[in-house]
């Protein structure tokens, strides 16, 4: 087999890490990282030492999203180096903890691959969430796990909005891959879903073996969807929702949101229409705990992302 | 309006108060809403009947969760509506005793003449209502209902259990039931799950005036569900769950459960099958009831008779 011109020299990915419980009712990450902590036959590989790890243990003792602020939004570099210790809200104190454990991040000892491992009440079936379009790493992983999924789907979401983008858990990692898999209801484990899961883990992992044993993937090409505009309910003076996601678009994740379409329904049973300027794919349709974000969906456009062949260096 | 005729019928009191309550469990929006929304535009009298809209749980609505302390829902036994408030006492339980000094007091006189409250839940149940003990004024409601809903499957279920250790908040009120509607997840509002509600909601008040206005209603049949036993998950020694729902079973609330049929899929893919009697299954992986340690109740179909009523005249 014949070595590619541009393959890119990438370092092996020695350490890894599968986060489950960064919002402490999402049950598929808490129920799959209690598992493998248990026993971890699963995930071993050659060549990778694949640590689960509970990222948010009071979030999920008390089975919510978060004690006093969201650990996925708080890994900001104004957050990772406050001072304060124990006056810091916990998820800050955690954040700097798991920096400390996996990171820091932007330095050379940082964990190569965090897998974080998420549920939402949308319908948006699996989805592998990317935060750089440049991440030649995981736009090779992500194009091997869709391949593998098929014909069972398996979307790419990318992140890369400058002013939606936030700091995840998962960014104190070099290759940071997000795990969305919906619909399931904040603290509900379904079968079918926690299967899913673990389903994408098992290729996301065989994928790194093969990496790590010197597989050079040829360059390849990756549909994904970028996040465009995040959309709120329509609100009163007051700041209460005044409409409802309309039951057109209820669960109609990744379909075409056309102008004119339906998009809320007023309580009582009005219709507002889309007013935007092109095709766009909502996701995140409905989200429990983005009520509170201001958000009933985000708009995103699609993309074809372009891998160059990488290689173990 | 009345398509009968008079006919022999048991004459009971005019139903003239009304009370909607939501938010019992602060994270099941679509009574959250559909109190709000009643706040804002519906008269509070429309004919005969007066209407009271009530957010029974204010401080978990705020913090979007099922309960502050304690499940206000298990809160209306007579025990605990008479039981001493201390300044440690959970919050539900004094919010308990207010509920109940202003729907009830709970078997007196002054009592609202209908308690309706509404629930969602994350189990596949669609539009339910749940009773304690047989009344025909629940199961004319209910009849009444699922004439006027005939693409929607509405279904009933009765927990026989004496009203005095009747421990959630319909039992406030003279006659009451729960509607409860799913699936949908905890925090999330659904414009289907509403509407469907809302409708029902809006056929009671029309039941209510007929009734009031002196229409007959024929007696006839229900068919219910009468809750038997619960099943919990099962767990290793730390209580930590180690299967899920099968995925058999998930979603088929109200399909007849028979032995050897599956009930749960373990994490290391063995299936766990039912036994014994066969049983209809309902609140199938409901988010609350982890913490009771229940993976879904279990129940017989009943039938329920009922003679026609009408309004008694002074």
């Amino acid at each position: 087999m014949s070595s590619y011109h541009n393959s890119a020299r990438l370092s092996q990915a020695r350490k890894v890490a599968i986060f489950g419980g960064t919002h402490g009712n999402e049950m598929s990450g808490v129920a799959l990282v209690n598992l493998w902590t248990k026993n971890g036959a699963e995930i071993q590989r050659r060549g990778v030492e694949t640590k689960p790890f509970v990222a948010n243990p009071k979030a999920v003792e008390k089975c919510c999203r978060y004690v006093d602020t969201d650990l996925n939004r708080a890994f900001t570099p104004e957050n990772l180096s406050a001072p304060g210790g124990d006056d810091l809200p916990y998820e800050v104190q955690r954040a700097q903890e798991i920096n400390r454990m996996f990171g820091p991040k932007g330095s050379p000892e940082a964990y190569d691959v965090i897998f974080d491992l998420h549920n939402t009440t949308s319908n948006m079936g699996c989805t592998l969430i990317l935060e750089s379009s440049k991440d030649h790493f995981n736009l090779q992983m992500m194009n091997y796990i869709k391949k593998a999924m098929a014909p069972a789907s398996c979307l790419v979401l990318l992140n890369e909005h400058p002013l939606l983008k936030y700091s995840t858990s998962r960014s104190v990692a070099k290759h940071p891959v997000g795990l969305e898999v919906g619909p399931q209801p904040q603290g509900v484990l379904r079968s079918n879903i926690f299967e899913a899961m673990r389903v994408i883990l098992k290729h996301a992992l065989d994928f790194i073996e093969l990496f790590n044993e010197g597989m050079e993937f040829p360059p390849c090409t990756v549909e994904a969807f970028r996040v465009s505009e995040r959309i709120d309910y329509p609100r009163d003076t007051n700041g209460n929702i005044i409409a409802m996601v309309h039951p057109n678009l209820q669960d109609c994740d990744w379909e075409p949101l056309n102008p004119g379409d339906p998009m809320f329904q007023t309580f009582d049973g009005k219709t507002i229409h889309y007013q935007g300027s092109g095709t766009v794919y909502p996701t995140f349709i409905n989200e429990a705990a983005y009520y509170e974000k201001q958000q009933a969906f985000v708009t995103t456009r699609r993309e074809t992302l372009v891998a160059s062949a990488i290689r173990k260096a | 309006m009345c398509p009968f005729q008079k006919m022999e019928c048991v004459s009971l009191p005019p139903l003239s108060t009304f009370a909607v309550c939501g938010g019992t469990h602060g994270n099941e929006m679509t009574g959250v809403y559909a109190v709000r929304e009643m706040e804002k535009h519906t008269a509070k009298k429309k004919g005969s009947v007066s209407i009271t809209a009530v957010l029974a749980n204010p401080r978990a609505v705020d913090a979007c969760r099922r309960y502050t302390d304690t499940d206000l829902n298990r809160c209306f036994t007579d025990a605990l509506l008479s039981s001493p408030i201390t300044d440690s006492s959970p919050y539900e339980l004094s919010r308990a005793q207010e509920l109940n000094t202003q729907l009830g007091p709970k078997g007196s006189e002054k009592a609202v003449d209908l308690l309706v409250d509404l629930h969602n839940t994350t189990a596949n149940m669609g539009l339910c209502l749940i009773f304690y003990s047989v009344d025909w004024i629940t199961l004319h409601i209910y009849k009444y209902i699922q004439s006027k809903m005939p693409s929607m499957p509405v279904k009933a279920i009765q927990l026989d259990i004496p009203i005095s250790d009747a421990y959630s908040l319909e039992s406030v009120g003279k006659h009451g039931f729960a509607i409860e509607a799913g699936p949908q997840p905890g925090g999330v509002l659904r414009a289907d799950i509403f509407n469907m509600v809302k409708e029902a909601v809006d056929h009671t008040i029309a039941w209510l005036e007929e009734f009031n206005s002196g229409c007959t209603f024929e007696g006839g049949e229900v068919e219910a569900y009468t809750f038997i036993r619960s099943v919990d998950y099962p767990r290793d020694q730390a209580g930590e769950l180690t299967a899920a729902i099968h995925p058999k079973l998930q979603d088929n609330d109200f399909q007849l459960l028979r032995p050897g049929d599956p009930i749960f899929l373990t994490f290391s893919g063995e299936t766990v099958k039912h036994e014994g009697e066969e049983l209809y299954p309902f609140f199938v992986n409901e988010c609350a009831y982890y913490e009771k340690k229940i993976a879904f109740h279990l129940a017989r179909k009943t039938t329920f008779t009922f003679p026609s009523i009408c309004v008694a005249k002074d």
